[in-house]
């Protein structure tokens, strides 16, 4: 599997230069504004719900200890096996053990962002376990080799035709055609076996409900419950922050959740996982090991609260120019998008990861369609200031910054600057406008600059001419 | 100081012209100017005023951005209003002063004070002032961007329009995706130059393609960025700030010389 490589630079370049990645991120995140937009338009009490479900993560995240003990508590009541992760290795070194007590030689995965986070797939792969990844989007992208570039459709960046090469390439019996039916019909042909050969199923949770201890997965292609059922062992795994108090509270924010992700009322399936198989049921797992990772997320309580009521919807990311136009692989973090750019630093190290919070317009976009108000261009900003006070900021721009500053600063000295600047500029003009500048060439690489004028505004003012 | 409108009880208003006003289209100033005069304001433009801080603000700079905000602050509270006519100047100074000196007792009060009589030049006119052109004549064909923190921070959306509507002759085209960013973000269209150019990019074919004789918007940043992006890609789309067109002062576009 390779991760995203080079430095962020780098990969924006290259998604920059790859026409085909415009053309497949334009036919998803287009699609999804349509239908999300329409969905909010056809809900009338859109903004209310949107404000009932901040304050129903608020209040969990407000008593996050209370409500996991209660999870555990019924959890365990449940027959279910709860583990603690403090970090990403915790959590693989749990999973992989889980699994090899299991004598497990093949793994089926539903899609999970938290997967993803903690380095999950890679650490299957080196326990030597054989991973079969469920989700029709995960599974392109492990026969393509490659990481999740969305959050909702992780092969965003790839279309129906690299897909269609794909599927002619690895799956045993080809598609019959490359219209979607077939192609999805393949897929599930590929797949079905595994389902049943795999002894451990890993999903993740879109919930964890305190007062039941039961968790929620919320898919539409089934094969989250074909992961988490026939196998003898179901594994959930998921982040803290994923608590809520009741089965209403994770009801009422399903519906801001799924309206925001796909603009559908609710997705095909939306399951409630509680303990293993018991005596008269006809099937579910044997063991059901629930572990909870933490990961930054206690210390985020304190730094950026809000984000943790992010129900990773994915509507920042379809709505975020900046996204539009480089695909989640330039970000390089599990997560991409406004979202991810707020919590890669957290827990990559901001001083490797500067460049997620500082490349983007602040234009609020992300925040205005968020179903939990998230105040992401703030948080984005809050990155920005780390960033400057602990000198990771590029000297140059730095320095710039600064001294602009302290000229602007002193207007006498900020109208001398400009007496001497904007002179110096005209010189560049040509019929009104200036196609090449010194020290300007990141605006004139790709735009025209307008010839500024003989004298500004305000010394015409002091002089009382009026133009 | 230059003070201008005197009709007893008008509203003594500051402009605040914003940097790349003063430096790059003083009409701007000009048009903004006379509009609030228009409207019945006694206005009145601090010679001492240069920076609003917002650049260093959104680098991260808080400590280069507090003097910047303390002078306007001190230059602009004696007012009745600080207008300015730039959404992103006037959400600055609205919005992120009062976060600037969060943990500032004694310029908290102050930052809070001014940012309640802060307004954005254009929904000033309309929702303070109940200001309507009249007797501007503009005949052509224009198609309007929504800069992002006028729209987003200050809810300025119905205003430029009911104003526009107001001038004869001017017909007013839909814009796809008139409510998407240019790409502009300030320091960001430097910093990230490429990124930029895609998505002004994408907001240049949405501009030619309503085939409109004119692009205007509310915040000078913005069209500086889509108008140097048309010319560039040699489209003949002329770009003003909505101001220059309801004071009437619409005789040279954006890169055309006097």
């Amino acid at each position: 599997m390779s991760a995203p490589a080079g430095t962020f630079h780098d990969r924006v370049e290259k998604a920059l230069h790859d026409p085909q990645l415009k053309i497949a991120l334009e036919r998803t995140t287009g699609n999804a504004r349509r239908k999300r937009a329409a969905a909010v338009e056809a809900w009338p009490e859109f903004s209310a719900a949107r404000a009932a479900a901040a304050a129903i993560k608020d209040h969990a995240l407000a008593h996050m200890a209370y409500y996991l003990e209660m999870f555990e508590r019924n959890a365990l009541a449940s027959g279910a096996q709860v583990h603690w992760a403090r970090d990403p290795d915790e959590a693989r070194r749990i999973v992989v053990e889980i699994c090899k007590a299991a004598g497990a030689k093949t793994v089926t995965r539903s899609k999970s962002m938290l997967g993803e986070e903690i380095g999950l797939p890679h650490a299957l792969a080196e326990a030597g376990l054989r991973r079969v990844e469920t989700d029709l989007a995960e599974h392109i992208i492990q026969l393509a080799g490659e990481t999740p570039s969305h959050i909702i459709w992780p092969a965003a960046h790839r279309t129906r035709e690299d897909v269609a090469k794909l599927f002619d390439q690895y799956h045993r019996e080809k598609p019959p055609a490359h219209d979607v039916v077939s192609m999805v019909g393949s897929a599930r042909k590929e797949l079905r076996a595994d389902f049943f050969a795999a002894e451990v199923g890993i999903s993740g949770a879109n919930f964890l409900v305190a007062e039941t201890g039961a968790i929620c997965t919320i898919t539409n292609e089934g094969n989250a419950e074909l992961t988490t059922t026939p196998p003898r062992v179901h594994i959930v795994t998921a982040g803290i922050e994923k608590i809520v108090a009741s089965t209403e509270h994770a009801l009422q924010l399903t519906r801001l959740l799924v309206r925001s992700a796909t603009g559908a009322d609710l997705t095909q399936y939306t399951t409630f996982h509680s303990g293993p198989k018991r005596a008269a049921d006809r099937d579910g797992p044997e063991q059901f090991h629930i572990v909870l990772v933490d990961h930054e997320r206690t210390k985020m309580l304190s730094e950026l609260p809000e984000m943790l009521r992010c129900l990773r919807c994915g509507a920042c990311l379809n709505h975020c120019v900046v996204y539009r136009a480089i695909g989640g692989h330039a970000y390089g973090g599990a997560y991409p998008g406004p979202m991810g750019s707020v919590l890669t630093p957290a827990f990559d190290g901001l001083q490797q990861t500067r460049d997620l919070p500082s490349a983007c317009t602040l234009n609020g976009q992300c925040k205005q369609v968020c179903p939990v108000d998230i105040p992401l261009p703030t948080m984005l900003r809050h990155w920005r200031s780390r960033s400057w006070r602990a000198g990771y900021e590029p000297k140059i721009a730095g320095a710039a910054i600064s001294i602009w500053a302290f000229v602007a600063a002193r207007p006498a000295l900020y109208q001398l600057a400009q007496t001497f600047a904007l002179p110096a500029m005209r010189l560049f003009a040509k019929a009104g406008w200036i196609s090449s500048l010194p020290l300007a060439s990141g605006w004139t690489a790709h735009r025209d600059f307008p010839k500024p004028p003989r004298q500004t505004f305000l010394t015409m003012i002091r002089k009382g001419n009026r133009s | 100081m230059p003070e201008r409108g005197n009709a007893p009880g008008a509203p003594h208003v500051g402009l605040f012209a914003t940097c790349l006003v003063d430096s790059i289209r003083p009409n701007v100033g000009f048009a903004a100017l006379a509009l609030l005069e228009a409207a019945g304001c006694k206005v009145e433009v601090p010679l001492q005023q240069t920076c609003c801080g917002q650049p260093a603000f959104n680098s991260g700079a808080d400590d280069a951005a507090k003097p910047l905000a303390k002078a306007v602050i001190e230059t602009f509270e004696a007012f009745d209003y600080l207008v300015a006519p730039s959404g992103s100047c006037a959400g600055m100074i609205k919005a992120h002063y009062p976060e600037l000196f969060a943990d500032d007792p004694a310029w908290l009060p102050r930052a809070r004070a001014l940012a309640a009589k802060t307004h954005e030049l254009l929904s000033f006119l309309v929702d303070v002032r109940g200001f309507s052109p009249r007797n501007v004549v503009c005949k052509a064909s224009a198609t309007y961007h929504d800069s992002c923190s006028g729209l987003r921070e200050l809810g300025v959306k119905a205003q430029p329009r009911a104003l526009l509507n107001a001038v004869a002759g001017l017909e007013l085209r839909p814009l796809e995706g008139e409510e998407t960013c240019c790409g502009f973000g300030g320091t960001f269209c430097v910093k990230y130059s490429d990124i930029s150019n895609a998505i002004v990019g994408e907001k240049a074919q949405n501009v030619v393609a309503t085939d409109a004789d004119l692009l205007l918007g509310g915040d000078l940043g913005c069209l500086l960025n889509m108008a140097g992006k048309l010319r560039r890609d040699g489209a003949s789309t002329r770009v003003f700030h909505t101001a220059e067109i309801l004071a009437g002062m619409a005789d040279h576009a954006i890169g055309e010389e006097a």
